[in-house]
């Protein structure tokens, strides 16, 4: 598998001034992650992982540490250049899908290329109804977000990450708001998409998930205390085969 | 958008109500005369003595014409020459005053021809004899009921046809009654009945009551001009304009307007702060996507630019569906409660762009708040 690293950590740290009070949310965090892993980051709230993720997606700076984003430097960009860095390569999935309401699938998909101008507008229709049928909407194109499960709302946040051809998917608690059945669905759509060489970062504080990655960091306290890689992936389309019979 | 349809809307019904009893008010009072510019010759002395004033023949036909020509504050000017006489149709008489008048006397006067007609230029021209007569006239000459106009009576011994009736007005703030008139072409009553050449009295009226004054000294510099008065003579005629009229009219004008700016005022308030609290609900609700548009790419500066040209939009697609409803509803109101209603384009203006600037600033001004915050917070926003 290629090796490249997508995303160099090098000691970073943040701070929070809260009113008199200095809270330390990362203390010194370092790692690496390459293209095509799956790697889930845990820990317990208050470890940071929040933090943590929103300095992955270019959605905060560091306080001091140095982070790399496919070879860009994140630190000393502006927040308008970090919105335009978050428009190329990130591609961001969340526990409460954020969909815009009232609006179609194909219109919801399209979000993030209407902030690309080089993109047209038949290219990007065209783009969005690939990345649908990716997730397996291909028959729910037309379907406002509003008459749509959790599942398939979920599929379409993916989708929506997926369209921008990102160098890394984010995914904050995605399968948090979903029945177990609906989360090995979407576990199942992230293990193709990460058998497919996607590089994907899933933020969770559920341990289960961590069987199904290929790799797993525990934060506690704003450090890393537990960065393996799991040699042993478990397929989460074996857990949903499983799962009718353990209900019955 | 319902907002700001309902807040110009009922701003633009206030105002038009309002403008319209303004304007009801001031044309009952302007239609006492309150513009009316009354001339008549001088008192002058000869040779020691103040002799009379109807005594006089210093107004000429000539003043009445330069008058309509020059003065640029008159609306209508009308030469007035009189007789008094008796009045005779079959076995009725009657004694009253004829006035030898121009057709532009009706509108000095706020007097309408009730049946028939008015006399022309051309009656004038040719010193027809004919005449119109008030409703007094009309019940002491006709007491039969019958209809007075076509018939012929009698002043002294001159035969008049009757062309029209007037309106009734009823007695003035005087006491005097105004359908006792009969009104003739002035050029009859000159030369078939007075026998004279020279104006008795020239009636005008301003443009405006508060015009009235600026076209008094207009008409004495005109008059001072035509009579070839030196700087130091005296004046040989008489100005008389409405004065106490005329300032009851401005003071009640007055009185509505600050009553008119208090209404808009406070229903601008209103409707503005009912745009604003709309505005910012509805673009706060919003956070959540505006959070998500920010992570998942758009700067500030699209965040903004979007929510601007949707707020513009809004507001300015609901202040003009707002105007088309106020005004729809003014003529509404006009229709069913026969309010006067009277609507002015400053009203429209105002209430439009009070409504639109407001709903722009507090569609813009949420946004920029939400694009402020930190997207994940923004997308966390409850």
């Amino acid at each position: 598998m290629n090796s490249k690293p997508i995303i160099e950590l090098d000691n970073i740290k943040r701070k929070f001034i809260v009113g008199e009070e200095t809270v330390l949310a990362l203390r010194g965090v370092s790692f690496s992650i390459n293209e095509g892993e799956f790697v889930t980051i845990m820990g317990t709230s208050g470890s940071g992982k929040s933090t943590l993720l929103n300095l992955l997606g270019c959605l905060d700076t560091p306080t001091s540490g140095e982070y790399f984003l496919d070879g860009v430097k994140v630190r000393e960009m502006g927040k308008a250049e970090r919105a335009v860095l978050r428009n190329r390569k990130i591609g961001f999935v969340f526990q409460s899908y954020n969909l815009l309401p009232k609006t179609t699938a194909i219109e919801n998909v399209e979000l993030p290329l209407m902030y690309n101008a080089s993109v047209s507008a038949a290219v990007r229709k065209e783009k969005a109804i690939q990345s649908l049928i990716k997730v397996g909407l291909g028959d729910r194109l037309m379907h406002k977000s509003n008459q749509m499960s959790g599942g398939q709302m979920q599929r379409v946040a993916i989708a929506r990450a997926l369209v921008n051809d990102p160098v890394i998917i984010l995914a904050d608690e995605a399968t948090g708001n979903l029945d177990s059945r609906t989360s090995y669905e979407i576990l199942i759509l992230f293990q193709q998409l990460h058998a497919a060489g996607r590089t994907i970062i899933f933020v969770t504080h559920n341990p289960e998930i961590a069987q199904y990655s290929s790799r797993n960091i525990v934060l506690r306290d704003g450090h890393i205390v537990d960065d393996k890689v799991n040699n042993n992936i478990l397929s989460a389309k074996e857990a949903l085969d499983a799962l009718p019979i353990e209900k019955d | 958008m319902l907002g700001i349809i309902i807040g110009v809307a009922s701003v633009i019904t206030m105002l038009a109500i309002g403008q319209g009893s303004k304007k009801s008010i001031q044309s009952q009072i302007a239609e006492m005369g309150s513009n009316i510019i009354m001339i008549h010759p001088g008192n002058m002395e000869k040779g020691g003595v103040r002799q009379e004033a109807s005594s006089m023949q210093t107004l000429k036909l000539e003043d009445y014409k330069s008058l309509c020509d020059q003065c640029k504050y008159l609306a209508a000017s009308s030469p007035v020459v009189n007789s008094s006489g008796q009045l005779i149709y079959g076995a009725n008489n009657y004694p009253s005053t004829i006035y030898g008048v121009s057709p532009e006397y009706l509108n000095i006067r706020q007097l309408t021809v009730q049946s028939g007609d008015t006399f022309t230029d051309q009656d004038i021209h040719s010193s027809s004899k004919v005449c119109i007569i008030g409703k007094t006239i009309v019940d002491n000459l006709f007491p039969g009921g019958e209809d007075p106009v076509g018939k012929v009576i009698r002043f002294n011994k001159i035969p008049f046809k009757i062309i029209g009736v007037l309106k009734s007005k009823g007695y003035n703030s005087m006491g005097m009654d105004q359908d006792d008139v009969i009104l003739s072409p002035y050029t009859t009553v000159q030369k078939r009945i007075l026998a004279i050449t020279y104006l008795q009295e020239i009636y005008c009226s301003a443009l405006t009551e508060n015009m009235t004054d600026k076209a008094t000294d207009e008409i004495g510099k005109i008059l001072r001009h035509n009579h070839k008065l030196k700087d130091t003579d005296q004046d040989d005629f008489d100005i008389r304009s409405q004065k106490e009229l005329s300032t009851m009219l401005s003071s009640t004008t007055d009185l509505m307007t600050v009553l008119l700016a208090c209404i808009a005022g406070i229903s601008l308030v209103v409707g503005g702060i009912g745009i604003m609290n709309i505005m910012y609900v509805s673009v706060t609700e919003r956070t959540r996507e505006i959070g998500l548009r920010m992570s998942v790419g758009a700067r500030g500066i699209d965040i903004l630019s979007q929510f601007l040209i949707e707020a513009i939009l809004i507001s300015i697609t609901g202040g003009i569906i707002g105007v088309i409803l106020g005004v729809g509803a003014s003529f509404g109101v006009k229709l069913i409660a026969k309010w006067p209603i009277y609507i002015q384009p400053w009203s429209v203006f105002l209430s439009f762009g009070v409504c639109t600037i407001t709903g722009i600033f507090f569609g813009w001004y949420p946004a920029k708040k939400a694009a402020d915050l930190d997207p994940i917070e923004a997308i966390r926003y409850e």
